[in-house]
């Protein structure tokens, strides 16, 4: 017989786990940020660019909606260095190639959250704060943006858990997160079934706090007229 | 990289990438049907069970929407599915088939979604629907049978085409497990013509096709089954 | 009647929106410490003019005057200081829903006029105060009721010490109940000496306030003159007309006050 569970986990599994959840974090925060910071600029380009740039940035949007994430992830770690400009290509390491993918890829559906906030926001808000002598620079930034903010706010919430779970699939990259750890040593100990519900207890703990924690924004942030939906 | 070997390349590929556009498209349906199946009773019980059985729900949603569908590909297939079909009686049944592992979890992580679909436009209905229907005489059952669910399933139907969308994305991982979808086709293809970079773009256009082609369809089916009053700002 | 020096003063305003003239040559002036009220069926161009006073709304052509000078629309220094001094009342409020009633007030004094907090909060409470509304100070649009909107909204714009105001039809967005706080506010910023130029449905109300009636239909200025004149017995003005249409609608809300 192999030893029990509770052995397995406290002296292989766990510790295992454990390096494999600091790895999945390096790749999970920096993807976060990034996405975040596309999904602003993109959005805004969105609803307040020049028409050429609107056109390229929805293109964006749907390519990057529109095709499966581990298409994605596939094409920026094996097929980014076949192609060739001028002779040079770029050759992305696993977790940089799926920091990318991840980044890009959420990036395309926070922009939508963003769209709609912005688009959520009456003309009257603006034009008030003209009226109050307020520049377009002081509108947008103290009455433009909180608003749309807080409303894109759940939505990109929303986006960061997806982007906590699919995560998982930098272990098809050989990146050794969470689940390229767990697949490891499911090969090494063949106790599939504990080794793959211990790892979903680890996601379910990551999504459970980063639910909370956002909901923790969301609350802090509250303001009657702008409550988190009911769900 | 040549443009025009990629372009044959591509070309040479279509016939067996388009085999696996029959795998996908069975994973989808049977996974969209599994979810729907389950998500419309979880969805009932959710805002008319008792509470224990809400936070058996609760747990249900909470649990397929936390586990990446990639642990659940691996737990159903290299765990669960195999431990079962070694069980006596079991056996011959293909309960260990990629594609019945694949089915599986995307279907209850489908479940999942589509309860909290159902449930927002079961919620979303005015209250007075039902209390109309138990002034005629109606038992519960019979209220959220005939007046209730027709009227929940019709403002569902543009949340299910993003659910469509979603489980079209999520059936390319089955290739993980082996099933000879898409994905897994280019893959193979990839690694033995050497033009990952057109097969990914040959494999991205057939998903975006798909993706088209089922969001047509449920808007067509929504237009099919529209009733006056029922458009999409009544589910908001 | 002669007004020497104006405060405002527009000349031959003319705006052309989605093919339509809106505006069609509108002039008009308004001294120190007058209330002028502008008429007129809807469409009439009656907004499109006050927000082109306010060159919210740019004219394709004419001029604005503040105190005697003009002011060039295209530099942004000079236009964000000219609507500091011309305060603006819109029908459907514009609070901004992220801010309370309190910040809606004082965020203008902070970032435009630079004031510290602690000032800017001073002033804010004492505009409240004086539109009745300093204990609803914490609430959020989403909790304040369209009359307490609206009082919030003329708060905001007293704040910034205007020297004249404009207001856009401040109570056609009001259930009836809610109109009567918003117009007691209005009629002690009058008798406080305020200048305003007041688009409304009000008549009865404005006819005891208004030095002078403007009455305008299809982007023009057909008449004008004190209510007393336009309203006369025997006075057979356009005005006189267009208001007998509105009293037999609304006749009850406005009798309320006549006093």
């Amino acid at each position: 017989m192999s030893t029990p569970y509770l052995e397995f986990l406290s002296t292989e599994l766990g510790p295992g786990l454990v390096a494999g959840l600091w790895t999945s974090l390096v790749v999970i925060g920096p993807s976060v940020l990034l996405g975040a910071l596309i999904g602003l600029t993109v959005g805004v380009l969105r609803v307040y660019g020049p028409v050429p740039v609107r056109f390229v940035a929805n293109g964006y949007v749907s390519l990057f909606r529109g095709t499966p994430l581990v298409v994605q992830v596939f094409f920026w770690y094996f097929a980014l260095p076949f192609i060739k400009i001028g002779g040079v290509s770029i050759v992305l390491d696993p977790i940089p190639a799926a920091i990318v993918s991840f980044a890009l890829c959420s990036g395309a559906y926070q922009s939508e959250y963003i769209r709609g906030g912005l688009n959520s926001i009456k003309r009257g808000q603006i034009r008030a704060a003209m009226a109050l002598g307020m520049t377009t620079r002081q509108a947008v930034t103290s009455v433009v943006l909180p608003q749309a903010f807080r409303r894109a706010l759940p939505g990109c919430g929303n986006e960061i858990v997806y982007l906590i779970k699919y995560s998982s699939l930098a272990s098809l990259i050989t990146v050794n997160e969470l689940t390229g750890t767990a697949t490891t040593i499911a090969k090494n100990s063949w106790r599939n079934i504990e080794v793959f519900c211990t790892l979903g207890v680890f996601y379910l703990f990551l999504v459970t706090v980063a639910t909370g924690l956002l909901r923790l924004l969301e609350d802090w942030l509250s303001v009657p007229g702008f409550e988190r939906p009911k769900s | 990289m040549n443009f025009s070997v990629a372009l044959s390349a591509a070309h040479d590929s279509l016939p067996y990438m388009l085999g696996g556009v029959g795998w996908t498209v069975g994973l989808i349906v049977g996974a969209m049907l599994l979810g729907l199946c389950l998500g419309v009773p979880l969805a009932v019980a959710q805002v008319y069970g008792p509470k224990p059985l809400r936070r058996v729900v609760g747990v249900w949603v909470w649990l397929f929407r936390g586990v990446p569908i990639l642990v659940q590909l691996y737990i159903f297939y290299f765990g669960l599915m195999s431990w079962l079909s070694s069980l006596p009686g079991l056996g011959g049944l293909g309960l260990d088939s990629p594609f019945t592992a694949a089915v599986l979890s995307l279907g209850l992580t489908s479940s999942a979604y589509q309860s909290q679909i159902f449930r927002g436009a079961i919620q979303s209905l005015p209250a007075g629907q039902l209390k109309a229907a138990r002034a005629l005489g109606m038992s519960d059952r019979q209220a959220i049978r005939t007046i209730v669910l027709p009227q929940a399933l019709r403002l569902s139907i543009p949340a299910w085409s993003n659910e469509y969308s979603i489980l079209l994305k999520d059936s390319a991982l089955a290739f993980t497990i082996g099933v000879v979808e898409i994905m897994a086709r280019m893959r193979a293809i990839a690694s033995t013509t050497h033009e990952p970079v057109s097969m990914s773009f040959v494999a991205g256009v057939i998903f975006f096709f798909l993706t088209w082609i089922g969001v047509k369809g449920l808007t067509l089916l929504e237009n099919k089954v529209r009733i006056a009053g029922y458009t999409r700002q009544g589910a908001a | 009647m002669s007004e020497s020096s104006p405060i405002l003063e527009a000349r031959g305003l003319v705006k052309t929106l989605g093919g339509n003239r809106v505006l069609e040559n509108v002039s008009l002036n308004i001294g120190r410490g007058r209330v002028k009220v502008l008429i007129g069926p809807s469409g009439a161009g009656k907004s499109t003019l006050l927000q082109c006073l306010n060159l919210l709304i740019p004219p394709d052509s004419g001029r604005v005057l503040l105190e005697g000078s003009e002011i060039d629309a295209r530099n942004r220094r000079e236009l964000c200081s000219f609507r500091q001094q011309v305060g603006m009342i819109f029908q459907d409020f514009n609070l901004f829903d992220h801010l309370s009633a309190l910040d809606n007030v004082r965020v203008a004094l902070m970032k435009v006029r630079r004031m510290s907090k602690l000032d800017a909060t001073e002033r804010a409470v004492a505009e409240l105060t004086r539109v009745g509304l300093a204990d609803k100070a914490a609430l959020y649009p989403a909790n304040l009721s369209g009359g307490q909107k609206q009082r919030v909204a003329i708060a905001r714009a007293l704040a910034m010490d205007p020297k004249v105001m404009l207001l856009d039809e401040p109570t056609s967005a009001l259930d009836p109940e809610l109109i009567g706080e918003v117009l007691a506010v209005i009629r002690d910023l009058a008798q406080g000496g305020m200048t305003m130029i007041l688009a409304t449905h009000q008549i009865s109300f404005s006819a005891g306030l208004a030095d002078e009636f403007i009455f305008m239909e299809r982007g023009r200025i057909v008449e004008q003159g004190s209510p007393a004149e336009l309203l006369a017995k025997g006075a057979n003005s356009r005005t006189k007309a267009f208001c007998a249409k509105i009293s037999e609608l609304t006749g009850e809300a406005d009798a309320e006050f006549r006093q």
